[in-house]
């Protein structure tokens, strides 16, 4: 699909989506699960594009010290815990990868 | 009129905080979708037609991973159906304005414009001019994300091409993320996610991501209803 295309319907649903229950107002009531459920929306959506990122650098499973991806996204876990700032923790993580790759070639 | 342009500038000024923690984003969305292989018009345009920035970062890492369009759109829904949510909370506050109201108010209705109507409305109910508060937040957030789009797009042409940038979103997410895991159904939730991400990785079509989001909604759910 043209990207054209990706972001018009994107948008169309992202749009009916905010615009559903404002519209429809009186016809419905959220369930209550799924007010529950839209909290693990973010967490569960965000960590299933991460962990692929870091643990399958070059499509293959890769846990040891030679996977700069790894070691770079622990890196910005740990930043990210302590400083709580996004763009410090960007910075932090893209340092590390950086000297990893210039400095550690491979073990 | 001189009330609803006071009420409009009180939901700017309620909204600055907002906009100073939002303007970042847009930076980094503009610089790595360019990086991304999106075109300067798709990545400026997407600010304006999707107008959500954690779709709009997930739409151009899937780009990046040359995602079906099905799946990014897809995608994209699931990472806005808390949009509804916010629809329903605000919709006994918008019951009595015109259809052409709603629609822009829903358009403008994004996280951070929300969060301070939705703290004006409980506060103060609704007035005659309560709305103007609504269109001013969101409207000064459309306007910080558009132009913030356009100067992360102009840095990021700048940015050279050896540097390792398609990491800087996985690394934005890590820092969305980490500040989420407050209790144990969100870390089981986050955890489980990505371990069915990493074992459905080779389904076609990026499936595996469906799969893994869903997997882990529905164990974070479980987990909170057992509580």
């Amino acid at each position: 699909m043209n990207i054209w295309l990706v972001m018009v319907f994107g948008g169309l649903i992202t749009f009916g989506m905010r615009f559903s229950f404002i519209y429809l107002f009186g016809k419905f009531e959220v369930p209550e699960v799924m007010k529950h459920a839209l909290h693990y929306v973010p967490p569960a959506v965000l960590s299933a594009i991460i962990f692929p990122e870091v643990f399958l650098p070059n499509q293959q499973l890769d846990f040891s010290l030679n996977n700069h991806r790894l070691l770079a996204g622990l890196m910005a876990v740990v930043v990210a815990y302590f400083t709580k700032n996004t763009l410090i923790t960007i910075l932090a993580g893209m340092i590390a990868l950086v000297l990893l790759q210039i400095f550690f070639v491979s073990f | 009129m001189r009330s609803e342009i006071k009420t409009f500038w009180e939901g700017v000024r309620a909204e600055f905080p907002l906009l100073v923690g939002v303007f970042p984003f847009g930076l980094i969305y503009g610089a790595l979708a360019l990086n991304a292989g999106l075109s300067t018009a798709a990545a400026q345009l997407m600010s304006s037609i999707v107008f959500a920035g954690s779709a709009q970062f997930v739409t151009t890492q899937l780009v990046h991973e040359a995602a079906p369009g099905v799946v990014i759109v897809l995608t994209i829904a699931v990472v806005n159906l808390r949009h509804m949510l916010y629809s329903a909370s605000l919709a006994p506050y918008l019951k009595n304005l015109s259809l052409k109201w709603k629609v822009l108010l829903s358009y403008l209705l994004t996280d951070e414009a929300y969060a301070p109507s939705i703290i004006k409305y409980e506060r103060e109910g609704i007035t005659p001019s309560s709305h103007w508060f609504v269109f001013g937040a969101g409207f000064s957030l459309w306007f910080n994300w558009q132009v913030s789009t356009a100067l992360g797009i102009f840095l990021g042409a700048a940015i050279p091409n050896s540097w390792p940038l398609d990491f800087a979103l996985p690394l934005t997410f890590i820092a969305m993320v980490m500040p989420m895991l407050k209790n144990k159904p969100m870390i089981v939730a986050a955890l489980s996610a990505g371990m069915v991400a990493l074992l459905a990785y080779s389904l076609p079509y990026k499936l595996g991501l469906i799969l893994a989001a869903l997997t882990g909604i529905v164990v974070g759910t479980i987990l909170e209803e057992r509580k």
